[in-house]
């Protein structure tokens, strides 16, 4: 039996961006002692990469009349239920919307500083999908501000931190989830937490993919650590490609260029320079009538939002990264594929001052600089909508003791999430799964570890460092890449998919083989032959549901299938282990309550 | 297709050397991109970190050709010569490679208390004008690179993590010092434990620093002349003593002891 230390916690919490540093606030503000473990350096996780600011309805802004717009959690609400195409869990959205504010406000006494209204208020930003004005924000940096304010906050109120550690197995005592075991990312020495309840807040996964906005963390481990534990992981097939990816130069495709552009006026052209939102073929039926029809409405609506319609560039994430894909493939893109983002006509000094970082990313990474020259762009790879399955009110997944929130959980977005939704997400239910994790363990003892467990994953963690000779964990990755880029993309078809598919299953079998060089001591080949692993089982999960959702919502577009269909509208997919293979099976979504049927009538 | 030599420190606390790799370079390569082809087709045990490669995160800090930069936002044409040589940051204790220990930063961060807003706005929606902010804001755009903690001769040549903060924890108490709400008197751990008069205004930090803060004009100098005007100005002491200027009324701070977070690694 190799050797390992043991750490003991009331609440372990797996992630340290915004929403495990929340729970850790939460579940220490209940008494517990939390340990909270993260990959990389504390304050470093992909909350930071967020840009445009944190969707709640302060109703901060004022129309030129001196009204103030008239927002509340009631359109917000709708707003969400609308850009999800109602594929939402009611309840995970009711919660959302209301409570977003309170959360935003908390995070001013924490220390955060937003920019600040005439009024001196948190200033808010229009964004796809948000009816009015809603997104307060700090410049073009606000996940930054979010997560450095919990970051401080957290250490604050105390935990223990553990940096550079992966995990990579959830233990399991009978059903209930008891530790959790992995390694430390710099020695390879073995770790096992012990606590009574653990919160998972380990974010998304994109790194399957080419071209993604997402870190080298986003492998999705803490989604497989759940799912080989048990738990039910919900619409897995929903993963939103961002409009807006850097296009060019080559070494930074995929890296996120803020909707904030869009939403301080930026507008998106094709080769011919034209402003192809504007064709109505492009506008859903559940948005027509709401935006500009003319170039000259959109530009008056920079300064008078009350009277004036918002641009068609604002438009759902999905809907404007479907235009971008049918423009270029219909041969009206750029020399790199792409479309233009053009918002020179901000001016400089406006453009330095609301979207500073991507000023300073385009003019040091790309040389381009984006006040005298238009931005090439394409979809990438951002969000997961799908993940584990999270109760509303707690967070409690389907395995006793385990609670998700964030990214990796699953229920608020439906098939498609508002930007700014995700900060606020992470806020709210990072908050509610702390809490849910320490009533939880105000009742809980400590479960007893299974060596077994720990022995079998470390067969798996040590197998390519012993074989002779083998497969590289990098190509594997690669052909992955390569494979779920073309045929898993935004536009999906059966052929596509079932091609994909065989490629993983392939893949699985060659990655049983996979050899790295060198010993345990931060060796990024090591750490890769897991990460893969995980990779390799969670792109079968997503292309197998894209297979059984035979519809077109949301993120999920379907060439062969290309309507809504109200039948599947009903209907969430649910996945779980079954042995060696994936079990999916449908489960009705729940109703929607007549209340908030009558808020979303009235606001829609 | 034109190749460079990307010469890499190979090595760990017990000692190591400096190892040639060639590198096929592309339009707008960056030297993070040239490390990840070597552990993709060369060395997959070369160790490095990083995360969001946009320069948001602050984690791929190096020495390359000795000037301290990030790695993702470094272009490989713009470093001079066909040989790139990329080191770890010196000031911390060597983990592998280009991975060092920083920790002991998030330790003094530690003991700094977060925003504790005054009693008459605690619990309220702050009202506070772009204008006070601006400069508050200007720290909260630190990333963490802790560039600015590498260069600073105090802690690097003279070692003395014992007795100073360093530029980077200096930023986050002005950002604290400097907000319009906070209630704490945070010039006592200045002058004491964070040691502020250490900082003898070289100004490499500033010049380090990505994210362009005027580390030394606009958090340290301010901070030094509020230690100074709070401890050392004879003529203020004299105008408090008369009652003609009233002590300043925020609360004492206590600095929050160690056991509270524990940073490990």
């Amino acid at each position: 039996m190799d050797s390992y230390e043991t750490f003991e916690y009331d609440v372990l919490v797996i992630g340290a961006g915004g929403a495990g540093l929340r729970a850790v606030i939460a579940a220490r503000e209940a008494g517990c002692s939390v340990g909270v473990v993260c990959k990389s350096l504390l304050g470093k996780a992909h909350t930071v990469m967020a840009e445009g600011g944190v969707a709640a309805a302060l109703g901060n802004m004022k129309s030129p009349d001196g009204m103030n717009e008239p927002d509340s959690w009631k359109v917000h609400l709708t707003d969400t239920f609308k850009g999800g195409a109602f594929l939402n869990n009611p309840r995970t959205v009711e919660i959302f919307a209301k409570e977003a504010p309170e959360r935003v406000l908390e995070l001013e006494q924490y220390g955060a500083v937003f920019d600040r209204t005439p009024e001196g208020l948190i200033a808010e930003r229009p964004f796809g999908g948000h009816k009015y004005r809603r997104l307060n924000h700090v410049g073009d940096r606000t996940g930054l501000e979010l997560i450095r304010t919990v970051q401080d906050k957290a250490v604050g109120v105390g935990m223990s931190v553990h940096m550079e550690i992966t995990l990579t197995r959830l233990l399991k005592d009978g059903d209930r989830v008891v530790g959790a075991f992995g390694y430390r990312r710099d020695t390879g020495k073995f770790v096992v937490f012990r606590a009574k309840s653990i919160v998972l807040a380990t974010g998304g996964w994109g790194r399957m993919y080419q071209f993604t906005s997402n870190s080298w963390e986003g492998t999705g481990d803490g989604l497989q650590m759940a799912y080989e534990a048990g738990a039910e992981l919900l619409d897995m097939e929903m993963i939103q490609f961002h409009p807006t990816g850097m296009a060019w130069p080559p070494g930074m495709r995929g890296i996120l260029v803020t909707e904030g552009v869009r939403g301080e006026g930026g507008i998106l052209k094709n080769n011919k320079g034209e402003r192809f939102m504007f064709n109505p073929d492009y506008t859903p039926p559940l948005y027509k009538g709401q935006f500009a029809e003319t170039a000259e409405e959109g530009e008056r609506w920079l300064e008078d939002k009350k009277n004036n319609r918002r641009p068609p560039e604002l438009l759902p994430r999905d809907v404007v990264a479907r235009a971008i894909y049918k423009e270029v493939e219909a041969g009206r893109g750029t020399e790199h594929k792409a479309v233009y983002l053009d918002v020179t006509h901000r001016g400089a000094e406006y453009i330095k001052r609301k979207l500073p970082s991507m000023y300073e990313q385009f003019h040091a990474l790309g040389a381009v600089d984006i006040t005298k020259e238009a931005m090439e762009v394409y979809p990438t790879v951002h969000y997961t909508m799908g993940g584990v399955w999270a109760e509303p009110e707690g967070c409690a997944t389907s395995v006793p003791g385990l609670f998700a929130a964030g990214e990796v959980a699953a229920g608020l977005h439906g098939a498609n999430r508002l930007g700014g939704n995700s900060l606020s997400d992470i806020l709210v239910f990072g908050k509610r799964a702390g809490e849910g994790a320490a009533e939880f363990a105000r009742t809980a003892k400590l479960g007893a570890i299974d060596p077994a467990q720990i022995q079998a994953e470390i067969s798996v963690l040590m197998h390519p460092l012993e074989l002779q000779e083998g497969e590289s964990p990098y190509k594997i990755h690669q052909e992955l890449q390569e494979n779920m880029q073309r045929d898993c993309m935004i536009a999906r078809n059966e052929q596509g998919l079932n091609s994909v598919l065989a490629k993983i299953l392939e893949l699985q079998t060659r990655a049983a083989k996979i050899k790295v060089n060198g010993d345990t001591a931060f060796n990024p080949g090591w750490h890769a032959a897991r990460d893969v692993r995980f990779m390799l089982r969670t792109s079968e999960i997503i292309v197998r549901c894209a297979l059984e959702r035979k519809e077109s919502r949301g993120a999920q577009w379907r060439l062969d299938y290309p309507a809504l269909d109200p039948v599947w509208g009903k209907k969430n997919l649910i996945a779980t282990q079954d042995g060696d293979k994936v079990k999916i099976t449908e489960r009705p979504l729940p109703d929607m309550p007549a209340e908030l049927k009558a808020i979303v009538e009235e606001y829609k | 297709m034109e190749t460079i030599t990307l010469r890499l420190f190979r090595g760990d606390a017990t000692g190591g050397k400096m190892v040639d790799y060639q590198v096929k370079t592309f339009p707008n390569m960056v030297v993070l991109d040239a490390v990840h082809q070597i552990q993709a087709e060369q060395d997959s045990s070369v160790a490095c970190r990083w995360n969001c490669k946009a320069a948001k995160c602050g984690s791929c800090s190096a020495e390359i050709d000795g000037k301290p930069a990030l790695m993702c936002k470094t272009q490989v044409h713009e470093c001079a010569g066909s040989t790139i040589t990329v080191t770890p940051i010196r000031t911390f204790p060597l983990i592998k490679d280009l991975v060092t220990d920083v920790s002991w930063n998030y330790r003094m961060a530690a003991k700094i208390p977060p925003l504790t807003p005054r009693a008459d706005v605690a619990g309220k929606p702050f009202n506070m004008q772009q204008i006070d902010v601006d400069r508050v804001q200007e720290f909260r755009k630190c990333i963490e690179c802790f560039l600015c903690q590498n260069v600073c001769h105090v802690l690097r040549e003279h070692e003395r993590t014992d007795a100073f903060f360093g530029p980077r924890q200096m930023v986050r108490i002005a950002s604290l010092e400097m907000h319009p709400m906070d209630n704490l008197n945070r010039r006592e751990q200045l002058r004491g434990e964070a040691g502020v008069g250490f900082c003898n205004i070289t100004k490499c930090c500033t010049e380090v620093c990505p994210e362009s803060i005027h580390i030394t004009d606009n958090a340290i100098i301010p901070l030094k002349e509020r230690v100074v005007d709070d401890y050392f100005d004879p003529v203020r002491k004299g105008l408090v003593a008369i009652g003609l200027i009233k002590k300043r009324k925020k609360a004492p701070l206590d600095s929050v002891p160690n056991d509270v977070t524990k940073i490990m690694r």
